[in-house]
Formats: structure tokens, C-alpha cells, sequence
């Protein structure tokens, strides 16, 4: 049995998402594989960090926008961008790291412990037993451990990033979405933010966006190469890199434009 | 001669002539700067000079008298600090609240937009009319007389503008990632708000309401029109007793006078002593003002130090 013939954790049908009266996606429609990474890559403008925050709807904070079809998370087969949905629950499933750090104005701690904070946990040996498992699953503990109680803003742009990934990690997520997690951080940084993502793998379902070709060969199971808010192709990462089917991503792939 | 060779003393001719013009601006500037502050500094250190010597213990210890000498401040700074005290606690909670609402709750409509503009527009009432309103309202309305209740609830809607507009601009400066990451996390509007917003936005709105109420100490026809009295010779009911329940609320509805007040009706005297207490009155509440303006600038630094975007 290959990885395309089980059952995926999620699956995108049918789906539009409109800005006001701009579409910006166009009818796509492909699935999630469970405890893979799947990157979506594609020129800016091309819709892709669109289509990530529609998975845990992000884009309800904002007037005007309109999503058409289904995402479909398993194995309850919960449609996330239905009305009745609450953005909240989806948000409580699906977590998120920006493009930039964000960490919040507060302790390394609190930080990491807002999202639990957040649904009622209170119990202080709880919250400390899951911040330590967080930020050893983020490859961060054995740096911030003698200093939790620190400002988030002295940690490093790299070490924020992982705060970040940590802050997402600790409620437990069953996807991960990051949202081209390097672009604002050095090569060394870079290079431990992929290798997490490559270690995260084996406990959670990730969808990284990404502007960098080389990244999402390294570190991506499946590829999905859009263009002008529609899917253009979408197979295993090494069939998008040797053998692409369609011209259009070879074209991209090769460097011969975007 | 080469036919490109640059006429050098026409550009060094140019350069001079603009230079002059860069200088002369500078003069200018300097001068209508100097007209400002010399103006204030000449007003104040002769307001000081004539003061500070009439300053001791008793002046801030004695009520109001008709002998000069014997005069103090006391029911008029006991009465503004009573005044300001009622002003904060109206002022704070309501201007903070519908900061918070118009920028994270309100749809952006032309309501809103409307409402924005006539916030903007309360600031540049002249505080007279705050001060006829309040007389309708609060005195004779709703009954609370001439009291320091009256005083405080007018002040309150004088600077009410001001806090609105210092939350909303504290609110502002939050980067939208911040907000995207609570709700990232299953935040609601709310924890958002209560967790994120309000913390991080307590710097700007604490130094707006500092320097509202460095306004409205100052304040002089809002609260004579209200009924505040230019001689009183006893003070408000404490507001904290000895027995049960030790706070007392009596002090809302007593009359009062304000510093300014107590300063206006010493010039009026005919006599030289009495504008010798005016000038130390006076020295005094400027160095409120401007020991709130202080407080201000050190809470903002204290509270920014945790905070960089």
C-alpha cells in the first residue's frame, strides 16, 4: 500500500476563496497526507499563503472574504470552512507559525503556554510539564531552560522562530501550518528550523508555504506548485523536481521564470 | 580651455546664495522659537521669584484667609487632588473601553466614521461649554449639586476625548501580527483583548490620561460655572474613618475649591500680599502639571523598556 492510497488527514475539494469580489483561488482541490510535510510552492502572488490561511481560517478576522467548498479534516470528516464551523475550534486543531517571528511581549514562558492558557488550563505543574515538552520538541529547551522567565525579545531571531514553532506545538496540533517560516532569518537559522520540521513530522501533519525551491525539496514528502490561485500540479516532491508532468512547473522548477 | 571645463565661480556663486537662504531660515526659526519659550521661561521665574519666597509648611497646611500672610492652600490642593481623583476614575474606565471597542470591535463603517470625526471635534469644545452642560446635567438633573461629584464627572468629559483618542493611537501601533498570532492559537476577541491588547497598549493610554489630567488640573470656567467656591474654610468629609466600614463616600458631595480657583481669587484682591500668595499658588500648580508631565514621560519609558515591535 503506497502513502496516496491511505486515508489523508485532510482533504481540500472544490475550493474558491474569494476577496471581496477578487477570486483568489480557483476551484482547488488535493489531499493532505497524515504525519507528512507537504509544501506549497508557486511565484508571489500565486495564492498560496492564501490557501494556508484558509486552513485555519485566518482570513474570517478579516471583512469581506468568502470561501467556497470543502476542506475536509479526518477522521471526522469536519468540513473547516463551513459557517457553522467556529473559526476558534478550527484554530484549536490547526496551529500556525508566521513569516516573521511574533512572539509575544511576554516571557518565554507565558509565551509558550498561551495556547493552553487559552483553553482554561490552569494547573501550574500541567503548564509546566507541557512548555518543557514544547520547547524540547522545538529543539529550543537546553537554551532558554535556565531563563524561561525571560523576555521573549532577547532570544535570537532564529531562537524567536522556534519559540514560535514551540508556542504552536504545545496545544498539541493535529496540522501545522508555516507560513515561509525562514524567509525573514540567516542560513544557520534556516538550516535548524528545517531540520525540525523534518524531526515534527513524525508527530504532526505540516503545510509549509515557500518561496524557496531548494527548501521545499529538502524538506517536503508531496508538492503542490500553484500559479494565478489555481493548482497546477500536485505529486510527491521528488516526481515535482525530476519529472514534472505539466511544462508550466518545469518551467518554474528550472529557474526559466517566476 | 577645455569646452567642458565647469564655470567654478558660478556654482561657488549659487552654493553661497543658497547657503544664505539656509541661514536665514535658521534665524528665523530660532527667533519665533525664542519667542515661545522666553515668553513662558520670563513668566514662570517671575512667577517663581515672587512665590517661592512666601512657600513654607503653613501655606500648604492653612485655609484660606483674609489676612495674606495667614492665607493657604489647603482646601484649594486638597480639593483638586479630590477633583482629579473622581475624574480619573470616570475618565480611565469609560475612554479606555470605547478606545478598545471603535478600533477592535466596531465595523469600519461610516457610522464609525462619523463617530471618529465628532470624537476628534469634542476635543476643540471650549471647556465653557462642558462646564454650562455639566451645570444642567449634573448639578441641578441629577441633583449632585456643587459638589466635587459634579466637578470630577465634568472634568471627565473634558478629557474623556483625550483618553479615547490615546487609547485608540496605543491600540493603532500593535503590529497586526501580534493579534494574528493570539488568534492563531484559538483566542478568542476577548482573550485577545484582555491578554494582548490592553497590556501592551498601557504605556500610550497611561501617558494620554497623564496628560489629559495635566489639562484638566489647570482647568479654571468649567468649574466655576459648575459652582465651585472661591473661599472655603473647612475640608471635605475624609474619605477614609476609623470604624466600619472605614471608606466613606460623603466627600463626593461636598463643595470644594481648586487650586486655579483659589489663584483667581487672589488677584482679584486689591492688595500686594494677596498677589504674592497668587504668584505661590501659581508656582505650585505649574509644578504639578508638570510633575504629572513627568510621570507621563517615566511610566512610558518604564513600560516601553518590554515592549519593541
Amino acid at each position: 500500500m503506497t502513502i496516496s492510497d491511505m486515508q489523508p488527514k485532510a482533504e481540500v475539494k472544490n475550493l474558491n476563496f474569494y476577496y471581496g469580489s477578487f477570486q483568489a483561488l480557483k476551484n482547488l482541490n488535493m489531499p493532505v497526507h497524515d504525519k507528512k510535510v507537504t509544501a506549497l510552492i508557486g511565484p508571489s502572488g500565486c495564492g498560496k499563503s492564501t490557501f494556508l490561511r484558509c486552513f485555519n481560517r485566518m482570513h474570517d478576522l478579516y471583512p469581506g472574504n468568502r470561501y467556497e467548498g470543502d476542506i475536509r479534516l479526518h477522521p471526522d470528516d469536519t468540513n473547516l470552512l463551513a459557517r457553522e464551523v467556529d473559526p476558534i475550534e478550527v484554530r484549536m486543531r490547526i496551529s500556525m507559525v508566521f513569516q516573521k517571528p511574533n512572539p509575544f511581549p511576554k516571557s518565554i514562558f507565558e509565551n509558550v503556554a498561551y495556547g493552553l492558557r487559552v483553553r482554561g488550563e490552569r494547573n501550574r505543574r500541567m503548564l509546566e510539564e507541557r512548555v518543557e515538552t514544547a520547547l524540547r520538541g522545538a529543539a529550543l529547551w537546553d537554551e532558554v531552560k535556565d531563563r524561561l522567565d525571560d523576555l521573549a525579545y532577547n532570544l535570537s531571531g532564529g531562537q524567536q522562530q522556534r519559540l514560535c514553532i514551540a508556542r504552536a506545538l504545545a496545544t498539541d496540533p493535529e496540522i501545522m501550518l508555516f507560513d515561509e517560516p525562514t524567509s525573514a532569518l540567516d542560513p544557520i537559522a534556516t538550516a535548524s528550523i528545517e531540520e525540525l520540521i523534518a524531526d515534527l513530522k513524525h508527530k504532526v501533519t505540516i503545510l509549509i508555504v515557500t518561496h524557496n525551491m531548494q527548501q521545499a525539496a529538502r524538506v517536503s514528502d508531496f508538492t503542490a506548485y500553484m500559479y494565478l490561485g489555481e493548482l497546477i500540479e500536485f505529486d510527491v516532491t521528488d516526481n515535482i523536481f525530476i519529472k514534472p508532468k505539466k511544462k508550466q512547473t518545469e518551467d518554474y522548477i528550472t529557474g526559466r521564470f517566476g | 580651455m577645455s569646452a567642458v571645463a565647469p564655470n567654478l565661480q558660478e556654482i561657488r556663486a549659487i552654493i553661497a546664495r543658497h547657503k544664505r537662504r539656509d541661514l536665514m531660515f535658521a534665524v528665523c526659526g530660532v527667533l519665533a522659537l525664542m519667542i515661545g519659550v522666553l515668553t513662558f521661561t520670563a513668566l514662570f521665574a517671575d512667577m517663581a521669584m515672587r512665590g517661592i519666597p512666601r512657600l513654607d509648611l503653613e501655606f500648604f497646611t492653612n485655609f484660606p484667609s483674609r489676612k495674606a500672610e495667614r492665607a493657604g492652600i489647603l482646601s484649594a490642593w486638597v480639593g483638586s487632588t479630590l477633583v482629579m481623583m473622581t475624574t480619573a476614575f470616570f475618565a480611565v474606565p469609560l475612554g479606555v473601553a470605547a478606545g478598545i471597542y471603535l478600533e477592535e470591535y466596531a465595523p469600519k463603517n461610516w457610522m464609525t466614521d462619523i463617530i471618529e470625526i465628532n470624537i476628534t471635534n469634542l476635543a476643540g469644545v471650549p471647556s465653557i461649554v462642558y462646564g454650562l452642560l455639566a451645570l444642567g446635567l449634573f448639578v441641578y438633573q441629577f441633583g449632585f449639586g456643587q459638589s466635587i461629584l459634579s466637578a470630577g464627572l465634568t472634568l471627565a468629559l473634558l478629557i474623556l476625548p483625550v483618553v479615547i483618542v490615546a487609547t485608540r493611537e496605543a491600540i493603532r501601533s500593535i503590529p497586526q501580527m501580534i493579534r494574528e498570532g493570539s488568534y492563531a492559537l484559538g483566542a478568542t476577541q476577548w482573550q485577545t483583548v484582555r491578554d494582548h491588547i490592553v497590556p501592551y497598549s498601557m504605556p500610550g493610554i497611561l501617558t494620554g490620561v497623564i496628560i489629559g489630567m495635566a489639562r484638566a488640573i489647570g482647568e479654571t470656567a468649567p468649574v466655576i460655572t459648575i459652582g465651585a467656591l472661591t473661599f472655603i474654610a473647612f475640608l471635605p468629609p475624609s474619605p477614609l474613618e476609623q470604624e466600619p466600614p472605614f471608606i466613606n463616600f460623603d466627600w463626593l458631595f461636598s463643595p470644594f475649591s481648586v487650586m486655579p480657583i483659589q489663584m483667581f481669587n487672589w488677584t482679584s484682591r486689591p492688595e500686594a500680599e494677596f498677589q504674592i500668595n497668587a504668584a505661590a499658588a501659581g508656582f505650585v500648580l505649574v509644578l504639578m502639571t508638570l510633575a504629572m508631565n513627568g510621570l507621563a514621560i517615566w511610566i512610558r519609558y518604564r513600560l516601553r523598556k518590554n515592549i519593541k515591535w
